[in-house]
Protein backbone atom coordinates (compact mmCIF):
# COMPACT_ATOMS: atom_id res chain seq x y z
CA UNK A 1 0.00 0.00 0.00
CA UNK A 2 1.48 3.35 -1.45
CA UNK A 3 -0.17 5.73 1.48
CA UNK A 4 0.06 4.31 4.80
CA UNK A 5 -2.32 7.18 6.74
CA UNK A 6 0.36 7.18 9.69
CA UNK A 7 3.54 7.99 7.22
CA UNK A 8 5.44 10.76 7.82
CA UNK A 9 5.02 12.72 4.73
CA UNK A 10 7.10 15.18 3.46
CA UNK A 11 4.84 18.19 4.38
CA UNK A 12 4.92 16.79 7.69
CA UNK A 13 9.03 16.83 7.44
CA UNK A 14 8.74 20.67 5.80
CA UNK A 15 6.49 21.80 8.43
CA UNK A 16 8.69 20.56 11.51
CA UNK A 17 11.59 21.98 9.51
CA UNK A 18 10.14 25.35 9.61
CA UNK A 19 8.42 25.29 12.81
CA UNK A 20 11.52 24.56 14.59
CA UNK A 21 13.14 27.01 12.65
CA UNK A 22 10.97 29.62 13.56
CA UNK A 23 11.32 29.13 17.14
CA UNK A 24 15.13 29.01 17.40
CA UNK A 25 16.11 30.82 14.44
CA UNK A 26 16.13 34.63 16.67
CA UNK A 27 17.70 33.36 19.37
CA UNK A 28 20.50 31.83 17.41
CA UNK A 29 21.06 35.36 15.59
CA UNK A 30 21.04 37.02 19.21
CA UNK A 31 23.38 35.09 20.59
CA UNK A 32 25.82 35.63 17.42
CA UNK A 33 25.68 39.08 18.10
CA UNK A 34 26.38 39.04 21.74
CA UNK A 35 29.68 38.19 20.44
CA UNK A 36 30.25 41.59 18.08
CA UNK A 37 32.94 43.53 18.40
CA UNK A 38 31.24 46.39 16.84
CA UNK A 39 28.95 49.35 18.42
CA UNK A 40 26.71 49.12 16.37
CA UNK A 41 24.31 46.69 17.09
CA UNK A 42 23.89 45.23 13.26
CA UNK A 43 27.39 46.25 11.79
CA UNK A 44 29.54 43.12 12.22
CA UNK A 45 33.07 43.99 14.02
CA UNK A 46 34.29 40.94 14.36
CA UNK A 47 34.36 38.12 17.11
CA UNK A 48 34.59 39.75 20.72
CA UNK A 49 33.34 39.69 24.39
CA UNK A 50 33.27 43.28 25.52
CA UNK A 51 30.19 43.29 26.00
CA UNK A 52 29.97 40.84 28.25
CA UNK A 53 32.98 42.65 30.19
CA UNK A 54 30.59 45.73 29.96
CA UNK A 55 28.09 43.66 31.39
CA UNK A 56 29.87 42.30 34.48
CA UNK A 57 31.10 46.17 34.92
CA UNK A 58 27.76 47.48 35.12
CA UNK A 59 26.67 47.96 39.10
CA UNK A 60 22.37 48.80 38.54
CA UNK A 61 22.85 45.34 35.92
CA UNK A 62 24.44 43.22 38.24
CA UNK A 63 22.25 44.34 41.11
CA UNK A 64 19.05 43.89 39.19
CA UNK A 65 20.31 40.25 38.20
CA UNK A 66 21.25 39.91 41.74
CA UNK A 67 17.58 40.91 43.30
CA UNK A 68 16.31 38.09 40.14
CA UNK A 69 18.15 35.23 41.68
CA UNK A 70 17.30 35.71 45.39
CA UNK A 71 13.49 36.56 44.64
CA UNK A 72 13.69 33.26 41.91
CA UNK A 73 14.87 31.20 44.63
CA UNK A 74 12.52 32.17 47.06
CA UNK A 75 9.42 31.93 45.21
CA UNK A 76 10.23 28.57 43.65
CA UNK A 77 11.12 27.33 46.82
CA UNK A 78 7.84 28.14 48.45
CA UNK A 79 5.87 27.65 45.47
CA UNK A 80 7.32 23.97 45.21
CA UNK A 81 6.20 23.62 48.80
CA UNK A 82 2.85 24.84 48.46
CA UNK A 83 2.68 23.73 44.96
CA UNK A 84 3.38 20.12 45.66
CA UNK A 85 0.97 20.03 48.67
CA UNK A 86 -1.88 21.08 46.55
CA UNK A 87 -1.13 18.83 43.96
CA UNK A 88 -1.25 16.01 46.82
CA UNK A 89 -4.57 16.91 47.82
CA UNK A 90 -5.86 17.10 44.25
CA UNK A 91 -4.81 13.45 43.27
CA UNK A 92 -5.20 11.90 46.52
CA UNK A 93 -7.84 14.06 48.81
CA UNK A 94 -10.84 12.67 46.78
CA UNK A 95 -13.77 14.52 46.17
CA UNK A 96 -13.36 17.11 49.63
CA UNK A 97 -15.28 20.34 50.21
CA UNK A 98 -13.94 23.11 48.33
CA UNK A 99 -11.89 21.20 45.98
CA UNK A 100 -13.73 23.10 42.91
CA UNK A 101 -12.83 26.55 44.57
CA UNK A 102 -9.07 25.05 44.85
CA UNK A 103 -8.96 23.56 41.55
CA UNK A 104 -10.38 26.72 40.21
CA UNK A 105 -8.16 29.24 41.82
CA UNK A 106 -4.92 27.11 40.51
CA UNK A 107 -5.75 27.10 37.29
CA UNK A 108 -6.86 31.12 36.59
CA UNK A 109 -3.58 32.25 36.99
CA UNK A 110 -2.01 30.37 34.34
CA UNK A 111 -4.04 31.56 31.95
CA UNK A 112 -5.20 35.13 33.74
CA UNK A 113 -3.52 38.51 32.01
CA UNK A 114 -0.73 39.30 33.92
CA UNK A 115 -1.71 42.88 34.23
CA UNK A 116 -4.56 41.83 36.24
CA UNK A 117 -2.87 39.73 38.58
CA UNK A 118 -0.30 42.60 38.87
CA UNK A 119 -2.98 44.96 39.51
CA UNK A 120 -4.59 43.29 42.25
CA UNK A 121 -1.45 42.05 44.46
CA UNK A 122 -0.46 45.58 44.15
CA UNK A 123 -3.84 47.27 45.62
CA UNK A 124 -3.71 44.19 48.52
CA UNK A 125 -0.07 45.12 49.60
CA UNK A 126 -0.79 48.90 49.28
CA UNK A 127 -4.59 48.21 51.26
CA UNK A 128 -2.44 46.76 53.79
CA UNK A 129 0.05 49.02 54.09
CA UNK A 130 2.94 46.88 53.44
CA UNK A 131 5.98 48.67 51.98
CA UNK A 132 6.89 47.10 48.71
CA UNK A 133 9.81 45.60 47.88
CA UNK A 134 11.73 41.97 47.75
CA UNK A 135 8.75 40.44 49.67
CA UNK A 136 6.22 41.84 47.78
CA UNK A 137 7.01 40.21 44.59
CA UNK A 138 8.53 37.22 45.98
CA UNK A 139 4.83 36.59 47.39
CA UNK A 140 3.83 37.65 43.66
CA UNK A 141 5.96 35.00 41.91
CA UNK A 142 4.62 32.30 44.49
CA UNK A 143 1.17 33.24 43.41
CA UNK A 144 1.70 32.33 39.81
CA UNK A 145 4.23 29.85 39.38
CA UNK A 146 2.93 27.20 42.78
CA UNK A 147 0.24 26.82 39.88
CA UNK A 148 2.63 25.60 37.37
CA UNK A 149 4.20 23.41 40.09
CA UNK A 150 0.88 22.02 40.94
CA UNK A 151 0.12 21.11 37.24
CA UNK A 152 3.97 19.33 36.94
CA UNK A 153 3.58 17.14 40.31
CA UNK A 154 -0.02 16.76 39.59
CA UNK A 155 0.35 14.89 36.33
CA UNK A 156 3.26 12.64 37.84
CA UNK A 157 1.34 12.31 40.67
CA UNK A 158 -1.81 10.84 38.67
CA UNK A 159 0.23 8.56 36.72
CA UNK A 160 1.82 6.83 40.05
CA UNK A 161 0.82 3.46 40.29
CA UNK A 162 -0.54 3.74 43.50
CA UNK A 163 -0.51 0.00 44.93
CA UNK A 164 2.85 0.31 45.61
CA UNK A 165 1.31 3.11 48.57
CA UNK A 166 -1.09 0.49 49.56
CA UNK A 167 1.69 -2.45 50.11
CA UNK A 168 3.43 -0.28 52.19
CA UNK A 169 0.39 0.39 54.26
CA UNK A 170 -0.78 -2.80 54.37
CA UNK A 171 2.80 -3.84 55.36
CA UNK A 172 1.99 -1.87 58.22
CA UNK A 173 3.30 1.82 57.33
CA UNK A 174 1.28 4.64 58.67
CA UNK A 175 -0.13 6.84 55.44
CA UNK A 176 2.18 9.45 55.55
CA UNK A 177 5.16 7.52 56.17
CA UNK A 178 4.57 5.15 53.23
CA UNK A 179 3.67 8.84 51.24
CA UNK A 180 7.14 9.93 52.26
CA UNK A 181 9.01 6.57 51.91
CA UNK A 182 7.40 5.46 48.66
CA UNK A 183 5.60 8.32 46.48
CA UNK A 184 8.14 11.41 47.05
CA UNK A 185 11.01 9.28 46.00
CA UNK A 186 9.03 8.72 42.43
CA UNK A 187 7.67 12.02 41.88
CA UNK A 188 10.72 13.67 42.94
CA UNK A 189 11.86 14.50 39.20
CA UNK A 190 8.57 16.44 39.23
CA UNK A 191 9.00 18.23 41.92
CA UNK A 192 12.26 19.32 41.11
CA UNK A 193 11.56 20.01 37.24
CA UNK A 194 8.50 22.21 38.90
CA UNK A 195 11.41 24.09 41.06
CA UNK A 196 12.99 24.58 37.97
CA UNK A 197 10.14 26.37 36.04
CA UNK A 198 9.29 28.43 38.99
CA UNK A 199 12.10 29.83 39.26
CA UNK A 200 13.18 30.62 35.58
CA UNK A 201 9.26 31.89 35.44
CA UNK A 202 10.28 33.98 38.11
CA UNK A 203 13.84 35.15 36.32
CA UNK A 204 11.08 35.73 33.33
CA UNK A 205 8.63 38.06 34.43
CA UNK A 206 8.40 41.13 33.93
CA UNK A 207 4.63 42.72 34.62
CA UNK A 208 4.05 41.53 37.83
CA UNK A 209 6.75 42.54 39.03
CA UNK A 210 6.82 45.98 37.82
CA UNK A 211 3.47 46.31 39.97
CA UNK A 212 5.01 44.91 43.12
CA UNK A 213 8.40 45.94 43.17
CA UNK A 214 9.17 49.37 45.18
CA UNK A 215 12.18 51.52 44.35
CA UNK A 216 15.73 50.21 44.74
CA UNK A 217 14.38 46.63 43.61
CA UNK A 218 14.61 46.09 40.24
CA UNK A 219 14.04 42.81 38.67
CA UNK A 220 16.68 41.97 35.31
CA UNK A 221 14.00 41.76 33.31
CA UNK A 222 12.65 45.40 34.45
CA UNK A 223 16.10 46.96 33.95
CA UNK A 224 16.19 44.79 30.33
CA UNK A 225 12.81 46.69 29.78
CA UNK A 226 13.68 50.01 30.45
CA UNK A 227 17.43 49.69 28.47
CA UNK A 228 15.48 48.06 25.57
CA UNK A 229 13.01 51.12 25.15
CA UNK A 230 15.62 53.72 24.80
CA UNK A 231 16.87 51.58 22.14
CA UNK A 232 18.84 48.25 21.27
CA UNK A 233 22.12 48.13 23.08
CA UNK A 234 24.95 45.39 22.07
CA UNK A 235 25.22 44.96 26.21
CA UNK A 236 21.71 43.33 26.25
CA UNK A 237 22.70 40.95 23.99
CA UNK A 238 25.28 39.35 26.26
CA UNK A 239 22.67 39.75 29.19
CA UNK A 240 20.19 37.69 27.07
CA UNK A 241 22.52 35.01 25.89
CA UNK A 242 23.55 34.71 29.65
CA UNK A 243 20.18 34.17 30.82
CA UNK A 244 19.38 31.78 27.77
CA UNK A 245 22.46 30.04 28.54
CA UNK A 246 22.19 29.65 32.17
CA UNK A 247 18.23 28.32 31.78
CA UNK A 248 19.64 25.98 29.11
CA UNK A 249 22.08 24.15 31.56
CA UNK A 250 19.04 23.95 33.77
CA UNK A 251 16.95 22.40 31.48
CA UNK A 252 19.20 20.04 30.68
CA UNK A 253 20.17 19.11 34.05
CA UNK A 254 16.72 18.63 34.59
CA UNK A 255 15.87 16.55 32.17
CA UNK A 256 18.85 14.37 32.68
CA UNK A 257 17.40 14.31 36.42
CA UNK A 258 14.37 12.89 34.96
CA UNK A 259 16.44 10.34 32.74
CA UNK A 260 18.24 8.74 35.71
CA UNK A 261 15.13 8.30 37.63
CA UNK A 262 13.26 6.65 34.49
CA UNK A 263 16.18 4.60 33.93
CA UNK A 264 15.01 3.15 37.39
CA UNK A 265 12.05 1.73 36.16
CA UNK A 266 9.23 4.25 35.86
CA UNK A 267 8.41 6.27 32.59
CA UNK A 268 9.21 9.88 32.55
CA UNK A 269 7.01 12.80 33.07
CA UNK A 270 6.84 14.77 30.05
CA UNK A 271 8.14 18.16 31.72
CA UNK B 1 -10.49 -1.80 54.78
CA UNK B 2 -9.07 0.16 51.61
CA UNK B 3 -5.61 1.25 51.94
CA UNK B 4 -6.47 3.93 49.55
CA UNK B 5 -9.10 5.85 52.05
CA UNK B 6 -6.80 6.23 54.62
CA UNK B 7 -4.30 8.72 52.82
CA UNK B 8 -7.30 10.69 52.20
CA UNK B 9 -7.97 12.66 55.27
CA UNK B 10 -4.44 13.87 56.00
CA UNK B 11 -4.15 14.77 51.62
CA UNK B 12 -6.73 16.81 52.33
CA UNK B 13 -5.46 18.68 55.43
CA UNK B 14 -2.55 19.30 52.92
CA UNK B 15 -4.52 21.13 50.99
CA UNK B 16 -5.02 23.87 53.69
CA UNK B 17 -1.51 25.80 53.12
CA UNK B 18 -2.12 26.64 49.48
CA UNK B 19 -5.72 27.33 50.08
CA UNK B 20 -5.27 29.91 52.16
CA UNK B 21 -2.00 30.74 50.37
CA UNK B 22 -4.16 31.14 47.09
CA UNK B 23 -7.67 32.74 49.14
CA UNK B 24 -4.94 35.67 50.50
CA UNK B 25 -3.17 36.25 47.65
CA UNK B 26 -4.90 35.25 44.98
CA UNK B 27 -8.89 35.50 45.53
CA UNK B 28 -8.72 38.63 47.98
CA UNK B 29 -6.71 41.28 45.75
CA UNK B 30 -9.64 40.63 43.19
CA UNK B 31 -11.91 42.40 45.72
CA UNK B 32 -9.86 44.79 46.36
CA UNK B 33 -9.50 45.64 42.74
CA UNK B 34 -13.36 45.50 42.72
CA UNK B 35 -13.72 48.07 45.56
CA UNK B 36 -11.13 50.71 44.13
CA UNK B 37 -12.68 50.38 41.10
CA UNK B 38 -15.90 51.85 42.64
CA UNK B 39 -14.07 54.46 44.61
CA UNK B 40 -13.90 58.25 44.00
CA UNK B 41 -10.66 59.39 41.94
CA UNK B 42 -9.95 61.67 44.56
CA UNK B 43 -10.06 59.88 47.37
CA UNK B 44 -8.02 56.72 46.09
CA UNK B 45 -5.28 58.46 45.02
CA UNK B 46 -2.61 56.87 46.25
CA UNK B 47 -0.75 57.22 49.31
CA UNK B 48 -4.07 56.50 50.47
CA UNK B 49 -6.09 54.76 53.60
CA UNK B 50 -6.46 51.48 53.96
CA UNK B 51 -9.71 50.46 52.27
CA UNK B 52 -11.91 48.80 55.33
CA UNK B 53 -11.05 49.86 59.01
CA UNK B 54 -12.30 47.60 61.28
CA UNK B 55 -12.25 49.11 64.04
CA UNK B 56 -15.36 51.67 62.59
CA UNK B 57 -17.17 48.22 63.02
CA UNK B 58 -20.63 48.47 60.89
CA UNK B 59 -21.31 52.61 60.87
CA UNK B 60 -17.44 51.92 58.82
CA UNK B 61 -19.43 49.50 56.29
CA UNK B 62 -22.03 51.87 55.79
CA UNK B 63 -19.87 54.65 54.89
CA UNK B 64 -17.72 52.18 52.94
CA UNK B 65 -20.84 51.53 50.78
CA UNK B 66 -21.86 55.05 50.58
CA UNK B 67 -18.75 56.25 49.07
CA UNK B 68 -19.47 53.47 46.00
CA UNK B 69 -19.29 55.23 43.14
CA UNK B 70 -19.95 54.13 39.23
CA UNK B 71 -18.39 57.17 37.82
CA UNK B 72 -15.21 54.85 36.91
CA UNK B 73 -17.26 52.33 34.48
CA UNK B 74 -19.25 55.77 33.49
CA UNK B 75 -15.80 57.01 31.88
CA UNK B 76 -14.67 54.08 30.55
CA UNK B 77 -18.26 54.20 28.28
CA UNK B 78 -17.39 57.82 27.88
CA UNK B 79 -14.29 57.67 26.46
CA UNK B 80 -13.74 56.96 23.12
CA UNK B 81 -10.30 55.36 23.85
CA UNK B 82 -11.25 52.80 26.27
CA UNK B 83 -13.87 51.21 23.99
CA UNK B 84 -11.32 50.90 21.54
CA UNK B 85 -8.96 49.59 23.34
CA UNK B 86 -11.12 46.67 24.42
CA UNK B 87 -12.02 46.34 20.48
CA UNK B 88 -8.29 46.45 19.11
CA UNK B 89 -7.43 43.77 22.02
CA UNK B 90 -10.56 41.50 21.30
CA UNK B 91 -9.56 41.92 17.56
CA UNK B 92 -5.96 41.41 17.65
CA UNK B 93 -6.28 38.30 20.09
CA UNK B 94 -8.84 36.84 17.76
CA UNK B 95 -6.83 37.23 14.54
CA UNK B 96 -3.47 36.06 16.44
CA UNK B 97 -5.35 33.05 18.01
CA UNK B 98 -6.31 31.59 14.38
CA UNK B 99 -2.44 33.01 13.02
CA UNK B 100 -1.38 30.48 15.64
CA UNK B 101 -3.94 28.02 14.40
CA UNK B 102 -3.30 27.78 10.96
CA UNK B 103 1.20 27.80 12.46
CA UNK B 104 0.58 25.70 15.15
CA UNK B 105 -1.53 22.95 13.72
CA UNK B 106 1.29 21.44 10.88
CA UNK B 107 3.70 21.59 13.52
CA UNK B 108 1.39 19.43 16.08
CA UNK B 109 0.22 16.96 13.30
CA UNK B 110 4.07 16.71 11.73
CA UNK B 111 5.38 15.90 15.54
CA UNK B 112 2.54 13.14 16.39
CA UNK B 113 3.41 11.38 13.06
CA UNK B 114 7.09 11.51 14.06
CA UNK B 115 8.62 8.01 15.73
CA UNK B 116 8.14 7.36 19.60
CA UNK B 117 11.64 8.25 20.32
CA UNK B 118 11.91 11.14 18.55
CA UNK B 119 8.41 12.61 19.81
CA UNK B 120 10.34 12.78 22.85
CA UNK B 121 12.83 14.77 21.64
CA UNK B 122 10.33 17.04 19.12
CA UNK B 123 8.64 17.91 22.54
CA UNK B 124 11.44 19.16 24.50
CA UNK B 125 12.22 21.44 21.94
CA UNK B 126 9.12 22.93 21.54
CA UNK B 127 9.38 23.53 25.32
CA UNK B 128 12.42 25.10 25.56
CA UNK B 129 12.06 28.46 24.17
CA UNK B 130 8.42 28.29 26.26
CA UNK B 131 11.23 28.30 29.24
CA UNK B 132 13.98 30.36 27.44
CA UNK B 133 12.74 34.20 28.89
CA UNK B 134 9.94 35.73 27.00
CA UNK B 135 11.45 39.30 27.21
CA UNK B 136 14.51 37.95 25.79
CA UNK B 137 12.39 36.36 22.87
CA UNK B 138 10.87 39.35 22.02
CA UNK B 139 14.09 41.11 22.25
CA UNK B 140 15.57 39.07 19.82
CA UNK B 141 13.16 39.74 17.13
CA UNK B 142 13.97 43.77 17.71
CA UNK B 143 17.46 42.56 17.20
CA UNK B 144 16.00 41.71 12.69
CA UNK B 145 13.16 43.79 12.80
CA UNK B 146 14.64 47.08 13.42
CA UNK B 147 15.69 49.80 10.88
CA UNK B 148 19.41 48.45 9.67
CA UNK B 149 18.55 45.06 11.16
CA UNK B 150 19.51 41.16 9.86
CA UNK B 151 15.86 41.26 7.72
CA UNK B 152 16.24 44.64 5.60
CA UNK B 153 20.26 43.25 5.24
CA UNK B 154 19.18 39.99 3.59
CA UNK B 155 16.21 41.91 1.73
CA UNK B 156 18.53 44.47 0.39
CA UNK B 157 21.14 42.34 -0.24
CA UNK B 158 19.03 40.27 -2.70
CA UNK B 159 17.98 43.50 -4.53
CA UNK B 160 14.37 42.51 -3.21
CA UNK B 161 13.98 46.17 -2.13
CA UNK B 162 15.79 49.59 -2.58
CA UNK B 163 15.65 50.90 0.89
CA UNK B 164 15.05 49.86 4.14
CA UNK B 165 11.37 48.91 5.64
CA UNK B 166 9.61 50.08 8.61
CA UNK B 167 9.33 46.87 10.28
CA UNK B 168 9.54 47.81 14.06
CA UNK B 169 6.53 49.80 15.13
CA UNK B 170 4.00 48.13 13.25
CA UNK B 171 1.19 45.34 13.04
CA UNK B 172 2.82 43.25 11.27
CA UNK B 173 5.65 42.66 13.70
CA UNK B 174 3.22 42.98 16.89
CA UNK B 175 1.43 39.82 15.36
CA UNK B 176 4.77 38.21 14.73
CA UNK B 177 6.06 38.98 17.91
CA UNK B 178 2.77 37.50 19.22
CA UNK B 179 2.77 34.38 17.33
CA UNK B 180 6.17 33.80 18.26
CA UNK B 181 5.85 33.95 22.12
CA UNK B 182 2.76 31.95 21.91
CA UNK B 183 3.65 29.06 19.55
CA UNK B 184 4.30 26.32 21.97
CA UNK B 185 1.06 27.17 24.23
CA UNK B 186 -0.43 26.84 20.82
CA UNK B 187 1.48 23.42 19.67
CA UNK B 188 1.47 20.98 23.22
CA UNK B 189 -2.06 21.02 23.44
CA UNK B 190 -2.99 20.31 19.82
CA UNK B 191 0.43 17.64 20.04
CA UNK B 192 -1.74 16.06 22.95
CA UNK B 193 -5.07 15.56 21.39
CA UNK B 194 -3.22 14.56 18.03
CA UNK B 195 -1.11 11.89 19.54
CA UNK B 196 -3.74 10.05 21.57
CA UNK B 197 -5.79 9.93 18.55
CA UNK B 198 -6.50 6.60 17.52
CA UNK B 199 -4.32 5.79 14.18
CA UNK B 200 -6.96 2.66 13.42
CA UNK B 201 -9.41 4.91 12.91
CA UNK B 202 -7.17 6.74 10.13
CA UNK B 203 -6.30 2.79 8.83
CA UNK B 204 -10.52 2.35 8.36
CA UNK B 205 -10.67 5.49 6.73
CA UNK B 206 -8.12 4.48 4.08
CA UNK B 207 -9.11 1.10 3.85
CA UNK B 208 -12.25 2.61 2.77
CA UNK B 209 -10.51 4.37 -0.10
CA UNK B 210 -10.68 7.95 1.58
CA UNK B 211 -8.16 10.30 0.70
CA UNK B 212 -5.46 11.18 2.62
CA UNK B 213 -6.80 15.01 2.27
CA UNK B 214 -10.95 14.18 3.21
CA UNK B 215 -9.16 11.67 5.97
CA UNK B 216 -7.76 14.36 7.77
CA UNK B 217 -10.54 16.89 7.40
CA UNK B 218 -13.11 13.89 7.91
CA UNK B 219 -11.09 12.08 10.83
CA UNK B 220 -8.20 13.72 12.51
CA UNK B 221 -9.75 17.14 12.83
CA UNK B 222 -12.89 16.02 14.66
CA UNK B 223 -10.82 14.08 16.89
CA UNK B 224 -8.05 17.07 17.64
CA UNK B 225 -11.29 19.35 18.77
CA UNK B 226 -10.28 19.72 22.61
CA UNK B 227 -6.98 20.46 21.14
CA UNK B 228 -7.96 23.33 19.08
CA UNK B 229 -10.34 24.59 22.28
CA UNK B 230 -7.66 24.36 24.44
CA UNK B 231 -5.41 25.96 22.59
CA UNK B 232 -7.20 28.66 21.55
CA UNK B 233 -7.70 29.40 24.68
CA UNK B 234 -4.61 29.17 26.47
CA UNK B 235 -3.54 31.61 23.82
CA UNK B 236 -6.43 34.06 23.40
CA UNK B 237 -6.80 35.19 26.99
CA UNK B 238 -3.77 35.88 27.80
CA UNK B 239 -2.70 37.78 24.38
CA UNK B 240 -6.08 39.79 25.32
CA UNK B 241 -4.35 41.58 28.42
CA UNK B 242 -1.20 41.32 26.43
CA UNK B 243 1.31 44.53 27.45
CA UNK B 244 4.99 43.32 26.59
CA UNK B 245 4.93 42.57 22.94
CA UNK B 246 2.27 45.34 21.73
CA UNK B 247 4.55 48.26 23.92
CA UNK B 248 7.76 46.93 21.95
CA UNK B 249 7.03 46.07 18.91
CA UNK B 250 3.48 47.62 17.71
CA UNK B 251 3.30 51.38 17.18
CA UNK B 252 1.85 54.17 19.79
CA UNK B 253 -1.53 55.16 17.34
CA UNK B 254 -3.24 52.27 18.73
CA UNK B 255 -3.29 50.56 22.47
CA UNK B 256 -4.52 47.16 23.58
CA UNK B 257 -5.95 47.13 26.95
CA UNK B 258 -2.80 46.20 28.33
CA UNK B 259 -1.07 48.83 27.54
CA UNK B 260 -4.35 51.28 28.28
CA UNK B 261 -4.35 49.61 32.17
CA UNK B 262 -0.41 50.02 32.41
CA UNK B 263 -0.50 53.68 31.14
CA UNK B 264 -3.90 54.72 33.99
CA UNK B 265 -1.74 53.15 36.22
CA UNK B 266 1.52 53.96 35.74
CA UNK B 267 1.47 57.01 33.99
CA UNK B 268 -1.74 59.04 35.19
CA UNK B 269 -1.89 57.31 38.27
CA UNK B 270 -5.57 57.21 38.41
CA UNK B 271 -5.71 53.90 40.67
CA UNK B 272 -9.50 53.47 40.49
CA UNK B 273 -9.99 54.12 36.52
CA UNK B 274 -7.41 51.13 35.92
CA UNK B 275 -8.64 48.81 38.79
CA UNK B 276 -12.21 49.36 36.65
CA UNK B 277 -10.31 48.33 33.37
CA UNK B 278 -9.44 45.27 34.70
CA UNK B 279 -12.89 44.51 36.19
CA UNK B 280 -14.24 44.87 32.78
CA UNK B 281 -11.50 43.04 31.30
CA UNK B 282 -11.95 40.53 33.96
CA UNK B 283 -15.74 40.01 32.61
CA UNK B 284 -14.86 39.94 29.02
CA UNK B 285 -12.77 37.01 29.65
CA UNK B 286 -14.88 35.44 31.27
CA UNK B 287 -17.01 35.14 28.07
CA UNK B 288 -14.61 32.53 26.41
CA UNK B 289 -13.92 30.43 29.68
CA UNK B 290 -17.83 30.09 29.61
CA UNK B 291 -17.88 28.54 26.18
CA UNK B 292 -15.20 26.77 27.25
CA UNK B 293 -16.60 25.71 30.13
CA UNK B 294 -19.96 24.12 28.55
CA UNK B 295 -18.00 22.53 25.27
CA UNK B 296 -16.14 20.22 28.00
CA UNK B 297 -18.98 19.15 29.61
CA UNK B 298 -21.12 18.77 26.28
CA UNK B 299 -18.05 16.75 25.18
CA UNK B 300 -18.19 15.01 28.49
CA UNK B 301 -21.81 13.98 28.52
CA UNK B 302 -21.85 12.78 25.15
CA UNK B 303 -19.41 10.38 26.01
Amino acid sequence: MNSHPLRLSRLNIASLALGFAFLYLPIVILVIYSFNASRLVTVWGGWSTRWYTEFFNDRAMLDAAWMSIRVGVASATLATLLGTLAAVALTRGGGFRGRAVMSGMLYAPLVMPEVITGLSLLLLVVAIDAGRGFWTVTIAHTTLTMCFVTVVVQSRLAAIDRSLEEAAMDLGRDPLRAFVSVTLPLIWPAIAAGWMLAFTLSLDDLVIASFTTGPGSATLPIRIYSEVRLGVKPEINAICTLIVGFITVLIVAASLATKLSSSKGESAAPL
Amino acid sequence: MNARRLFTAPARRMAIPPYVWMLLFFLLPFGFVVKISLSQTTLAQPPYLPVFGLADGFAGLKDAFAALSFDNFRSLLADQLYVSSYLRSITVAFTATLLLLVIGYPVAYGMARLPARWQGIAMMLVIVPFWTSFLIRIYAWINILQHDGLLNQILMALHLVSAPVVWLATDSAMYLGIVYSYLPFMILPLYATLAKADPALLEAAADLGVSRFDAFWMVTVPLSWRGIFAGALLCFIPITGEFVIPDLLAGSDSMMIGQTLWLEFFTNKDWPLASALAVVLLGVLLVPLLVYDRVQRHHLERR
